[in-house]
């Protein structure tokens, strides 16, 4: 029953209040486990004055925004600001404090608060509207970054608070420090795997599939056979596709590209040849009317309204030419490459140069991706999944 | 064929009022998986050069069907076509005519100004010309001002407008249009009427059309065609003998609405028919 009153009724906030007394728990509740040599507790919330004021400030805050709400994108920058500062001081109280494989429920009721500060904040900001473009696209930016550095954070402190060894998953700062360490390396792979092979087997193997697609259009019976046939092919696995690609091409990146040329090329063909038949019976007929030669209705109507099933298979096809070139690596490739590092930093249990790889390939592949659809979306502003947002 | 081609050529000396579509005994029958749907049966009809010939008729009597033949869009199943002395095909491929359609059709990666200057680009004329006929044909139908939208940020009515001006655009001497009025208001309607009207006048364009308005056919036609459905024949084909720039106001006179009681009787009669 809702009662209708002067005073506006009470409504408190269910995440900040849960912060608030995450951390109330935190400051009593032990951070670290006993000793074993000595008998004592490694450390206490009174010798980490950084940490101690990080838990008082989330209690405080937590408190007032129970009440108040945080319904103002400036009340979610006050408890992301406090987030922020307490995930720092978290960190500090591992390494530095000796927390680092020891830590135990004070230290995670703490993490619970700041998790509960970063959820509510990252959500009020998710929800921002502005009329101001500038202010929406920073929002809408941020909430991504946000939520990555976040759960880079909760990484980092599990890995760390729990003692995670290396071997099984290094923290995030540790593959960080070993990526910048070996840039030298990772660019001479990054130049092997991605400029040569996959740049290349990407271009030949979705332009030759392009210009397939257009020759097969006038081809009826083609048309049918391929969709069947391209489903096959993509259905063979690279590890049986790459060992025979390196008996034809080699070891070195042309077979690795042949593997990226039978990855992508039909997804590509299927997409183009369904892209061509998109164009609607009425546009056909009204190109008709103008007597418009095959190349010209190719280019006035079919094409542009393939562009979407063809951007389509480009966004596929950047990621399966990736995964591709690093799979087929394994089979044999000179001393040099993202696929090769990762096998053979395995065999040595190197595994944070393991992890240095892989964050340069989801690197790679994200840029990779962003720029297709980029060009996507400068192609084919005109198709309604994109109008929305330009009013 | 040769025969039809030299008297083609006689033809196309300017003053002479000769057959610009020539139709015999035709008839169209769309073979469907629930059985044969005669669409057309047994037309006759001619269209002069100059003529504003109307189409009504009850939806789906094959008012669209006949036009699309004409236009070569549809073949038909029987009988004979000429346009201009020549096959329906040839005629298409001398780009004889501009076809409205019944929606809009504009393509939506195009602005209106490139829409309406899609047939100029295929006939390959030259970028400048391309945008003077263009901005011609948009300021025709008022749409100047719309030039850089695309087809999605302006109104159906508004998309329709652009599309007669594609239609517009080349200056073909022979223009069908399908119901090219129908999504719009009373007043633009009678705007564009008077402008067609005009164009026609000036133009000794011929034009075909197809309206479900008695008034508008009344209007704008000399020779306005009653058909029937199912299978769609020509009940009646009435002339009429208003001056070319006639005005709004003869819709008040008694010949208009004389005229117009007889197409709606050949409606009637061509409904009782049916049952
Ligand atoms: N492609 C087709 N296949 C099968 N039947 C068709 C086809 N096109 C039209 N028809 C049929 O032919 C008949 C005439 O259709 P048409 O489109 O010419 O009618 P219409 O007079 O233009 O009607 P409306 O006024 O509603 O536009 C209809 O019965 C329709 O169902
Ligand atoms: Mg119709």
């Amino acid at each position: 029953m809702k009662q209708v009153t002067g005073t506006h009724s009470v409504k408190l906030d269910k995440f900040c209040l849960v912060a608030a007394t995450a951390a109330l728990l935190s400051l009593i509740f032990p951070l670290t486990g006993i000793d074993a040599e000595t008998g004592k507790q490694i450390a206490f919330v009174g010798d980490i004055p950084g940490l101690a004021i990080a838990m008082a400030l989330c209690v405080i805050v937590g408190a007032a925004f129970t009440w108040l709400g945080v319904g103002k994108i400036q009340y979610a920058a006050i408890i992301l600001a406090v987030a922020v500062f307490g995930c720092w001081q978290a960190v500090t109280a591992l390494y530095d404090h000796g927390l680092a494989g020891h830590a135990t429920s004070g230290f995670w009721l703490f993490i619970l608060s700041l998790w509960a500060f970063v959820w509510r904040g990252i959500d009020v900001v998710a929800r921002y509207r502005s009329l101001e473009t500038a202010k929406q696209q920073s929002a809408n930016i941020l909430v991504p970054i946000a939520f990555g550095i976040w759960l880079l954070f909760v990484w980092e402190v599990i890995v760390a608070g729990f003692g995670v060894p290396q071997v099984l998953l290094p923290a995030p700062s540790a593959i960080g420090v070993r990526f910048i360490n070996s840039t030298d390396t990772l660019a001479a792979d990054f130049y092997q795997t991605f400029i040569k092979a996959v740049i290349s087997g990407y271009v030949i193997g979705c332009g030759s599939a392009f210009i397939v697609a257009i020759a097969v259009d006038r081809v009826p019976f083609l048309k049918r056979g391929l969709l069947p046939l391209g489903n096959m092919v993509s259905a063979l696995p690279i590890i049986g596709v790459a060992p025979i690609m390196v008996m034809w091409f080699g070891f070195d990146w042309q077979s690795k590209a042949a593997v990226i040329v039978i990855m992508t090329f039909f997804p590509m063909l299927v997409n183009t040849v369904t892209g061509l038949n998109a164009a609607g019976k009425l546009e056909k007929d009204l190109m008709a009317t103008y007597a418009s030669g095959y190349w010209s209705t190719l280019l006035r109507l079919r094409l542009p309204a393939a562009m979407p099933f063809i951007f389509n298979a480009l966004k596929i096809n950047s990621t399966l030419a990736l995964i591709g070139a690093i799979v087929a690596e394994f089979f044999g490739t000179p001393i040099v490459g993202m696929g090769f590092r990762i096998s053979t930093e395995v065999g040595r249990m190197n595994v944070d140069m393991v992890w240095a790889e892989i964050a340069l390939a989801a690197l790679a592949g994200t840029a990779f991706y962003g720029a297709v659809a980029f060009a996507e979306r400068k192609a084919t502003s005109w198709h309604p999944s994109f109008r929305v947002r330009r009013h | 064929m040769t025969l039809k081609a030299v008297v083609n050529n006689v033809a196309k000396m300017p003053a002479s009022t000769d057959a610009v579509v020539d139709i015999q005994k035709l008839s169209l029958t769309f073979q469907t998986a629930d059985g044969p749907v005669y669409a057309l049966s047994d037309v006759d009809l001619t269209i002069e050069r100059g003529d504003f010939v109307s189409f009504i008729g009850p939806s789906g009597c094959g008012k669209t069907t006949l036009l699309r033949v004409i236009a070569d869009l549809e073949k038909a199943t029987g009988g004979d076509i000429s346009i201009n002395g020549v096959s329906a095909q040839e005629a298409r491929e001398n780009r004889a005519y501009g076809y409205v359609f019944q929606a809009p059709a504009l393509l939506p990666w195009r602005t209106i100004e490139r829409n309406v200057t899609l047939p100029l680009e295929i006939m390959e004329i030259s970028k400048e010309e391309r945008i003077r006929r263009g901005h011609e044909a948009l300021k025709l139908v008022e749409l100047n001002g719309f030039e850089k939208k695309f087809p999605w940020q302006l109104s159906g009515g508004m998309q329709q407008r652009a599309s007669i001006a594609r239609a517009l655009s080349f200056d073909a001497d022979l223009l069908l249009m399908d119901e090219p009025f129908g999504a719009l208001d009373e007043i633009v309607r009678d705007h564009l009427n008077e402008q067609l009207l005009k164009l026609w006048a000036r133009t000794n364009k011929t034009v075909a059309f197809v309206t479900h308005s008695i008034p508008e056919a009344v209007y704008l036609s000399s020779k306005i065609v009653v058909m029937s459905p199912r299978p769609g024949r020509i009940i009646d084909v009435i002339k009429t003998d208003f001056p070319k720039d006639r005005g709004l106001d003869i819709r008040e006179t008694p010949e208009f609405l004389e005229v117009a009681h007889r197409v709606r009787e050949g409606l009637r009669a061509g409904h009782s028919y049916d049952e």
